[in-house]
């Protein structure tokens, strides 16, 4: 520290050094991104338009991301005019003409969000900074859809969201560039009580296993809610890790509680585990309060029933969509994702694909790609035939409004697929809210 | 004060260089965008502080991220509670990290070697889980910490009206989240680089190093080394610290994930990666996985594809399922693959591979072909650099 050398001094170096950096390297690039800014983030100039597609490829939900991927692709080759067309076939009203959108052609980038907040937005600004991506899609994680969700926000990029079902991505938290077309644990929990309430009557000690994160507590609230309403009590409300494996040590305690429904907030692998080592327990045998002791999953999907096997059986849970369904949007859908991939798609897979068609649309509808014109687009349209009969995306909070679909596992499966009997088609006014009820603001349209 | 000696001068005016004109020359890496190289000079900082305790005094903490998600969270309650400007928000992430660095190393440093570790280890566990659930109301668990619309911000607020968007971090007006973020940033990590310097080449430096190669022996001498290691301990926890404060300020969102046990262990594959001991080679260490974790990780089949359309069809069609195994979501495949060949065969990290190289291209020019490998001389320069 004590030898001061002779010569030039650091900081004199660094002085003219910077200098000359800054003039030959920054400048060009301030003035470039000046001349963008005049118009809007990422706005098309060449002849095609691409998409952000942001889902999860390791990690918990990897499962589910590999098919949100699957339907990705189908509907860009479905938008481009490729393929049998699938739901374009069925959409009403529609405005894309099979060419791309607005006369561009459509492509795609992909990320792994890992199922990681910051995981996600690091994939997602790679995706708008770098690739260009006009739109970011996919998710499979509430806790990722509001992180990404609100970084689209600050850079002026639409999301379409796609498996998330937490309240909060399109109430506490949403956002004027956030859209969701799945449900959401409100909808679930409103769907399912009339149902548990006729299979199960209205005396019931419900104790809650519930994953410890966003998705978690949003519907376990939303159920407590829902069958207190009915008269249930709840006995208890448990925590449990994400990710964790072994859950005996959770289920001891509700063969002593008194209590005669076990809800399962869990999803995914969590749920996989969890419900079979409750079936393991033998609470599924079991008498209580001089009930039969019962387990509800409120959220299902196909790909969770395939791993849980023969447990599923007799389960009651609802659903945003299933294969089985029979209208033609569902039909077109259906075929299309099996000629391609030879199975049928999860729900995961089609929200994702009607959220890449309704934007696309809604694009061809505004004649545009700047975003606050597509917001306005998207926001309060009405659609019909892609699978879930007339939907609309509410305005107020950006939520698609539908009926929900209460499932039960299937005890007679005829093929490896069928795994889930629809036993209601709940109407969408019996789960529809008011908006302001989970608070929160969109936010404007202009983005600086 | 504020000088080099003229070796250490050069090397810095080159790493100066080297990351302000780093939006230039990773263009043709496909990874010349803000988001990225705001995480190359942040990661970068991370790592210089983490081989101050590892390179120099030999500690291996394993709960090095704990420090980085304090480090975001006071930054962005710094936001919410005063201003969106960065420097008051890095300022008390420096303070605040250190503190907490002070408490834990003071338990921590009562052990060494493995003991050490898993103290660490498991402190940081702690701070994770606290994060997670127990102090939800500091930290939002697991959604994170992020701005809303009704944060008191009083500085700002004492000066302009609430605006309709969410604001901003800004730098007297300069946006943080571009690329003026990234020069921030690098800027921070030039000066964390002349720091580090500054602390390899000082008594105190020396010291370290000292308690690297023998504790035992500078406790005969008679030298309470317990200062010098918790020193150590908190400086490298403040720059952990202030690169969490800086993950803040470029994207304003703070999760508990950070403090993850895999994002300690990330830390210290960068650094042996790199190089241990050397002020350069952590840095590269963090560049290349950071590289891998986002560049590498998304490229597809298609990709792939475009890239080999020039060779026939059959081989395209051999070739590419083969190569995708190692890219897309097989990036940690290579990744740990690369860290095994390192390892292995360059045991002081990427920098000894460079060194090995410069001591063979200088013996070929001076002819003298002899003595072309003199590692073991090379070896002792390895603090200095």
């Amino acid at each position: 520290m004590s030898d001061q050398k002779k010569g030039v001094s650091r900081r004199k170096v660094i002085k003219t050094g910077a200098a000359g950096i800054i003039g030959a390297g920054v400048a060009p690039m301030v003035f470039t991104r000046g001349a963008w800014a005049q118009e809007f983030r990422n706005n098309p100039t060449g002849s095609e338009v691409t998409f952000g597609l942001n889902v999860p490829q390791t990690g918990a939900y990897a499962d589910e991301g590999a098919d949100e991927l699957r339907a990705y692709e189908l509907a860009v080759k479905h938008i481009n005019g490729e393929g049998d067309g699938g739901m374009l076939n069925t959409m009403q009203p529609l405005s894309l003409q099979g060419n791309g959108i607005n006369g561009k052609k459509l492509a795609y980038v992909t990320g792994d969000t890992q199922t990681k907040s910051d995981a996600a937005r690091d994939s997602a600004r790679r995706m708008i900074e770098r690739d260009g991506a006009i739109m970011i899609t996919g998710g499979s994680s509430s806790g990722v859809a509001v992180a990404v969700q609100s970084l689209c926000q600050e850079m002026g990029i639409i999301f379409m969201a796609g498996l998330t079902h937490s309240n909060d991505t399109t109430g506490k938290d949403k956002r004027r560039y956030g859209f969701r077309h799945f449900f959401n644990t409100h909808m679930s929990g409103a769907a399912l009580a009339p149902v548990l309430s006729a299979e199960y009557g209205n005396e019931r000690k419900a104790y809650h296993l519930t994953a410890d994160y966003n998705w978690g507590w949003s519907q376990e609230g939303s159920l407590i809610d829902s069958t207190e309403a009915l008269g249930w009590e709840t006995t208890a409300a448990v925590r449990t890790p994400l990710g964790a494996g072994d859950f005996s040590q959770y289920i001891t305690p509700v063969l002593n509680s008194g209590a005669d429904v076990l809800i399962l907030n869990h999803y995914g692998r969590d749920m996989v585990n969890s419900l079979t080592q409750a079936v393991q327990f033998g609470l599924r045998d079991r008498q209580q309060n001089g009930k039969n002791f019962e387990i509800v999953v409120p959220l299902f999907s196909r790909l969770m029933a395939q791993g849980a096997g023969e447990n599923i059986k007799g389960i009651l849970g609802s659903t945003n969509w299933n294969w089985s369904l029979q209208d033609a949007g569902s039909q077109a859908f259906v075929k299309s994702f099996g000629a391609e991939y030879g199975f049928p798609p999860s729900q995961a897979a089609h929200t994702c694909y009607v959220q890449a068609l309704l934007y696309a649309d809604a694009c061809q509808r505004a004649g545009t790609f700047y975003p606050p014109e597509v917001i306005r687009a998207l926001e309060g349209f009405k659609f019909d035939g892609m699978g879930n009969g007339p939907t609309e995306y509410r305005a107020e909070d950006h939520q698609c409004f539908k009926d929900v679909l209460v499932v039960r596992g299937n005890q007679n499966p005829t093929s490896e697929f069928d795994l889930l009997e629809v036993i209601q088609e709940v109407p969408r006014a019996q789960v529809e809210y008011d908006a302001a009820i989970f608070g929160g603001e969109l936010g404007p349209y202009e983005v600086s | 004060m504020l000088t080099l000696p003229k070796k250490e001068l050069i090397t810095f005016l080159i790493f100066a260089v080297v990351v302000l004109s780093m939006p230039v020359w990773l263009i043709p890496f496909g990874a010349s965008y803000p988001g990225l190289l705001q995480t190359f000079a942040i990661f970068g900082l991370f790592a210089v502080g983490f081989n101050i305790l590892f390179g120099l005094t030999g500690y291996l903490s394993f709960g090095h991220a704990a420090f980085l998600g304090v480090g975001s969270y006071t930054a962005v309650w710094s936001f919410k509670l005063f201003t969106m400007n960065p420097i008051p928000a890095i300022i008390f992430a420096i303070i605040i990290s250190g503190v907490f660095a002070l408490l834990i190393g003071f338990i921590s440093l009562r052990r060494s070697g493995i003991y050490f570790s898993i103290l660490t280890l498991a402190f940081a566990q702690m701070s994770y889980n606290l994060a997670y659930s127990v102090l939800t109301p500091v930290t939002n668990g697991e959604t994170g910490l992020a701005l809303t619309m009704q944060d008191p911000r009083i500085i700002d607020l004492a000066f302009s009206e609430r605006g309709e968007a969410l604001p901003q971090v800004a730098l007297f007006g300069l946006n943080m989240a571009g690329y003026g973020g990234f020069y921030f940033a690098a800027i921070i990590l030039i000066l964390g680089y002349f720091v580090a310097q500054k602390i390899a080449i000082s008594p105190f430096g020396m010291m370290l190093k000292g308690i690297k190669s023998n504790q035992n022996r500078m406790g005969y001498t008679g030298l309470n080394t317990k200062p010098y290691t918790l020193a150590a301990f908190v400086i490298s926890g403040m720059y952990a610290g202030l690169a969490g404060g800086l993950l803040a300020v470029t994207d304003p969102l703070a999760g508990a994930e950070r403090m993850q046990w895999t994002a300690s262990g990330e830390i210290v594959l960068m650094v042996v990666l790199g190089g241990i001991g050397t002020i350069f080679g952590p840095v590269l260490g963090a560049w290349i996985i950071k590289y891998f974790a986002n560049i590498f990780s998304a490229i597809n089949e298609n990709i792939l594809h475009n890239m080999f359309s020039f060779l026939p069809a059959s081989v395209q069609d051999f070739l590419v399922p083969l190569l995708a195994l190692f890219v897309g979501e097989g990036w940690e495949l290579t990744m740990g693959l690369m860290f095994v060949l390192v390892v292995v065969f360059l045991p002081g990290g990427l920098m000894e591979g460079y060194r090995r190289i410069a001591v063979r291209i200088s013996a070929m020019s001076s002819k003298e072909t002899k003595s072309v490998d003199k590692p073991a001389q090379t070896d002792k320069q390895a603090g200095g650099e």
